[in-house]
Order: C-alpha cells, then sequence, then structure tokens
C-alpha cells in the first residue's frame, strides 16, 4: 500500500473517483436518449482543444473544454433542428477534431507521446491545479445530475410531454450536452478522450442488467463506475500501463458478470415454492390484469376446457380463475 | 349556442362569472414539409365539456391537437383558457396523453413515469413532496396499476402502458385533459377502464378532449364530436341523443354551432 503515500498517487486517485461517479451519471441520460457514442464524439472534439492547448502554449484542461462544448451545443442544435441527418455531418466533426487535434499538436512540436497522455489517462500528469478544476467541475455535473433527475429524465424519455408540463426543453437538452461535454474533458487525464465513451456507457449497461428503475440505476451505474475507476486507476499503477484502458477492462468485466447474475436473479424471482409443503414448484403464469367482471356464463367471453379446469378467451389469451384473480393460461 | 353545454356560462368577457373557453382556435393552419395538415379549424370547446375530435388516419386530428400544445408549429390564434398559446404558461392546468410510440424509457418504473405529471407544479432542484407522492399513488389506483408500480415500463403489455399514461395526466390534477387515441392497440378490459376514468372526470368538471378513431367505449362520455377530413373541420356538434349501435362520425350535421361565443369583442 506504499502507494498511498505517494502524493501524485492521491491525486490520481481523487481524479479516477471524480471520473468514475460522473461519467456513468451524465452517461445514463445520454443512453436513454439514444445517444451514447455521442460521449466517444466529443472525446475526438476535445482532442482539437488539447491540440490548440499545446500551439497557444495555454493549459489544455480550459481550451479543450471550451472547444468541446461549443461542439456539443452545436451539435445538439443541428439535432434539434433535424439537420444532422445521416449522421455523416457528425462523423466529419468528429474526425475533423481528432485529425486537427494531431495535426495542431504536430504543429507544436509535441510528439504523439504527449498527446497519448490524454488520449488514454495518465496519473502521473494531474497537478494540484488540475486537480481543483476536476474537482469543482465534476461536483456541478454531480449536482445537476442527481438534483434535476426528474426533469431531466422527463425530457429524455418523452420530449412532448415534457413540453406540455412547461419544461424548458431546449434548455435542458443542452445542459445533458454540455455537461457531457465537460464529463470528456475532465476525464482526459484518468480514462483519456478516446475511452471515456466507454465509463458513460457500460456502467449504465451493467446497471441496466441488475437494478430496476430509474433513479436506482443511475445511482448503480455511478457506484459500478467508482469501482472501475478507483481499482483501474491502482492497477495500472502496478502494472505500469495506461490507466484508462484497464479502466474501460475493469468495467466490462463487471459488465461480463452482471450477465449470468442477473438471469440468476430473474429465475430465483420468479421462482414459486408451494406453501405447504416448502417444495419448489415450476415457474407459474403471470396473474391476468386487474379485472372489472367475474368470468362466468354470461361475461361475452368464450369458455373452454383447460386441464380440468375452465377458461375464459379473453383477447387472445386464456384466464383461470385463482382465488380472487385469474392466471393467464 | 348550445344551451344544454356544460360550459354555457355567461358569454361575454365583461360578464361576472365569465370563464373563458378552456380551448380555442381562429383560423389555425398547419404545414408540415410543405403539405398542409390542418387547414382553417376553428374550435372553442367550453370548460367541463367532453370533445372527441374524430377522423380517418391522415385526417389531420393528432396534429391539430399537438398544435393546440404547441408541439408542431401553426399559423393562427390559438388560446387555452383565453390565454394565447404563445404566453401560456399554466401548463399544470393540461395533462397530455401522447400517442404510446413515443416513450422512450429503459428501467424506469411504472411508477417512475406518472411521477413525471408532477413537473408541472414542481421546483427544480426540490424533493417530491407528500402530496406529490400521494397524486402519483392515487393516479396509478385509478388505473388499476397500484400493484405495478414498481414494474418497469417496459415491461407492461400495451394497455397497461397505455394505463400509465394516462395516470401520468391524472397526476398533474389537470382541468384539461388531452388524450391522443388512448384507445388504440389496447384490450377491452383497458377500454373500459378508461372509459370509467373519462367519465369520473367529467364528473368532476374536467374538460375532456380526445382524438378517436372510433368513439368505441367513450360514447357514453362525449357530448360533442368534431370531425375532420383532409385537415378540414367537416362536421362539429353534439353527439345524437338516440343513436344506434356503432353510430359513423359522417352522421354528424355540419354546423359551425360553437362559433357564437366568438362575436364578443
Amino acid at each position: 500500500m506504499e502507494w498511498l503515500a505517494l502524493e501524485f498517487m492521491q491525486r490520481a486517485l481523487l481524479a479516477a473517483l471524480i471520473t468514475g461517479v460522473t461519467a456513468p451519471a451524465i452517461g445514463t441520460y445520454l443512453v436513454q436518449r439514444r445517444l451514447s457514442l455521442l460521449g466517444d464524439g466529443l472525446g475526438h472534439l476535445a482532442v482539437a482543444g488539447v491540440g490548440l492547448a499545446f500551439l497557444t502554449n495555454t493549459a489544455p484542461l480550459p481550451v479543450a473544454i471550451l472547444v468541446c462544448v461549443i461542439g456539443s451545443v452545436g451539435i445538439e442544435l443541428l439535432r434539434e433542428s433535424g439537420r444532422a441527418s445521416g449522421d455523416v455531418g457528425l462523423a466529419i466533426l468528429f474526425y475533423g477534431g481528432l485529425s486537427g487535434g494531431l495535426l495542431l499538436a504536430g504543429l507544436a512540436g509535441q510528439g504523439s507521446g504527449t498527446l497519448s497522455n490524454y488520449l488514454f489517462g495518465s496519473l502521473l500528469t494531474v497537478t494540484t491545479a488540475d486537480l481543483w478544476a476536476i474537482a469543482g467541475l465534476g461536483a456541478i455535473v454531480a449536482v445537476v445530475c442527481l438534483g434535476l433527475l426528474p426533469q431531466l429524465f422527463a425530457v429524455s424519455a418523452d420530449e412532448p410531454f415534457a413540453r406540455t408540463i412547461g419544461l424548458r426543453v431546449r434548455f435542458l437538452n443542452i445542459l445533458v450536452v454540455t455537461l457531457a461535454a465537460i464529463t470528456v474533458t475532465v476525464s482526459m487525464r484518468t480514462v483519456g478522450l478516446l475511452l471515456v465513451s466507454a465509463l458513460m456507457v457500460v456502467p449504465v449497461a451493467t446497471a441496466n442488467h441488475l437494478i430496476t428503475g430509474f433513479r436506482a440505476g443511475l445511482l448503480a451505474s455511478m457506484a459500478l463506475g467508482a469501482v472501475a475507476a478507483l481499482s483501474g486507476a491502482v492497477g495500472s499503477y502496478y502494472l505500469d500501463t495506461a490507466p484508462g484502458s484497464l479502466i474501460v477492462v475493469i468495467a466490462i468485466a463487471l459488465f461480463a458478470v452482471s450477465w449470468p447474475l442477473s438471469r440468476l436473479a430473474e429465475r430465483r424471482h420468479g421462482r414459486l415454492v408451494d406453501v405447504g409443503s416448502g417444495e419448489p414448484v415450476a415457474p407459474g403464469p403471470e396473474v391476468a390484469e386487474a379485472h372489472p367482471h367475474v368470468h362466468g356464463e354470461n361475461c361475452g367471453h368464450r369458455p373452454v376446457l383447460h386441464a380440468g379446469h375452465l377458461d375464459y378467451v379473453h383477447d387472445g389469451h386464456r384466464h383461470a380463475a385463482h382465488g380472487d384473480h385469474y392466471d393467464e393460461h | 349556442m348550445l344551451l344544454t353545454q356544460p360550459g354555457s356560462l355567461p358569454a361575454s368577457p365583461t360578464d361576472p362569472g365569465y370563464r373563458p373557453p378552456a380551448l380555442r382556435t381562429v383560423g389555425v393552419d398547419v404545414v408540415l414539409g410543405g403539405i398542409p395538415i390542418v387547414r382553417n379549424a376553428d374550435l372553442e370547446i367550453q370548460p367541463g365539456e367532453a370533445v372527441a375530435i374524430m377522423g380517418n388516419n391522415g385526417s389531420g386530428k393528432t396534429t391539430l391537437m399537438r398544435a393546440t400544445l404547441g408541439l408542431v408549429p401553426h399559423q393562427g390564434l390559438i388560446e387555452l383558457f383565453g390565454t394565447p398559446l404563445e404566453s401560456f404558461r399554466e401548463w399544470r392546468r393540461v395533462g397530455y396523453v401522447p400517442q404510446r410510440s413515443g416513450i422512450l424509457v429503459q428501467q424506469a418504473t411504472a411508477r417512475e413515469v406518472v411521477a413525471s405529471g408532477r413537473l408541472a407544479s414542481r421546483r427544480p432542484f426540490s424533493p417530491a413532496t407528500t402530496a406529490d407522492r400521494k397524486a402519483i399513488t392515487a393516479a396509478l389506483e385509478r388505473v388499476g396499476l397500484a400493484d405495478r408500480a414498481r414494474h418497469p415500463f417496459v415491461r407492461l403489455s400495451g394497455g397497461q402502458q397505455q394505463r400509465v399514461l394516462i395516470a401520468r395526466a391524472l397526476a398533474t390534477g389537470a382541468e384539461l385533459m388531452m388524450w391522443d387515441e388512448p384507445l388504440a392497440g389496447v384490450d377491452h378490459h383497458t377500454q373500459a377502464l378508461l372509459s370509467e376514468v373519462a367519465a369520473q372526470l367529467k364528473a368532476d368538471g374536467v374538460t375532456i378532449v380526445i382524438v378517436l378513431h372510433e368513439l368505441g367505449c367513450f360514447e357514453p362520455v362525449i357530448d360533442r364530436a368534431i370531425s375532420l377530413a383532409e385537415g378540414r373541420i367537416v362536421a362539429d356538434g353534439p353527439l345524437p341523443a338516440e343513436r344506434s349501435e356503432g353510430h359513423e362520425v359522417a352522421d354528424l350535421k355540419p354546423t359551425t354551432l360553437h362559433r357564437t361565443g366568438l362575436e364578443a369583442p
């Protein structure tokens, strides 16, 4: 545990924790809106910002944030107007960002080695000033993602309805992409710009496997992101690799484990136990929807004989009386 | 003007006790992609009325409803509760039920979907109040889905999903319900339940506007039907008191009965 005493390692772990928590939080809204790959595109765009900062000899973080936020708002306005058709415009913007960033970095005399600190993360490059900026921006992202959860959920689930309850839909949509841009840029030292999108999507998918409910899923994905980011950062110190790759590999490993776990939980949840003997019985049929009338001779539903009892044909499926309700047969 | 209309209150805005129409449109046109969808629509719906907007597929009935809510661009005058749509801010008075296909939820529960209905009266960054929680529970109970509150919305049947969307509109506590084709693809049981809910709302004095392909089980609830063909209102009048089963929209006599209230300055 001697790494905990290293100051740069403490900074790196804090930065990783902030990324691990914020990336899935904003990612939940992107996934909900079927914009899973937006984070990837914004990462490419941020590379141009880093290149520009090299060339102008300024701090990479503010320049990258500026470029990325401007780009993300532009993309959202294009999407809203329906002009970003076929994704081609977005692809050009994103690859323009990546190639432009590499070009600018080259012109600035910085090799691809320096740039790779930002593309795949680098624990050593997190300065104290950076950490304060990361912490401040991360706090904003987390507070908005949690504090405006009902509003952001309503907008991403059903935009027309959100308008008719008076929500400022355009503002909230731009807020989501702006926060995504900030999250991507803030994450460039820990996960790196090329892999941050994975941390915005994979823990969300994992949480979807394990948890029911939007809010619960969002919180679970934040916890999963924190686990992946912290363990990846520590592991990369021992393995002497770029932290981004290990963080994402761990996140995907968690996703892979969640698959059979969710199956198992589903099966256990669905298993019925005979009250008398305590013996498990075969999974029974689903209980039918609530009923306004009692099936009988005059209800208008066709009765059929089924394994010794009467079922009633109800909208193409069969109802069988069971206690105070009907089972689906 | 029909004297039996629930909203037949003093017609002049200067009269004491005057209540403006819940919904009023004058000369509304909607053109989408260069194609006229709604043409010169004039209608006036009084508080407490239950009105069906009917027509064949492509007649413009859904677009007309979406225009009155500001969801599609329009030309002409639209007023909600006497306020022009452009400056209308009291959205808690409106309970909209869109067509089901537009909903995008991954793992959200039925209750979380219904909870969105409370946002019109809820401040940002403030937690749900006890009143919010009660309204959400009550709305789920009214559509018979209290036991499905924690189920994922996407795993519910089509009829149950429709009931969740109705519950979301109920949770707003709105006095004007705007339901877009609530009967599309739902089973008989849900249809019966929805007409019961509508009848209860009407008894409570709520204005109901429903876009429908056919009246179906809503027939006992509806006071008046507005019929569209090729974007124009071709009929607007009360349902005949004595009507046969399978009543056709075309039976309605073409009329502009409800324009009498417009003359007041």
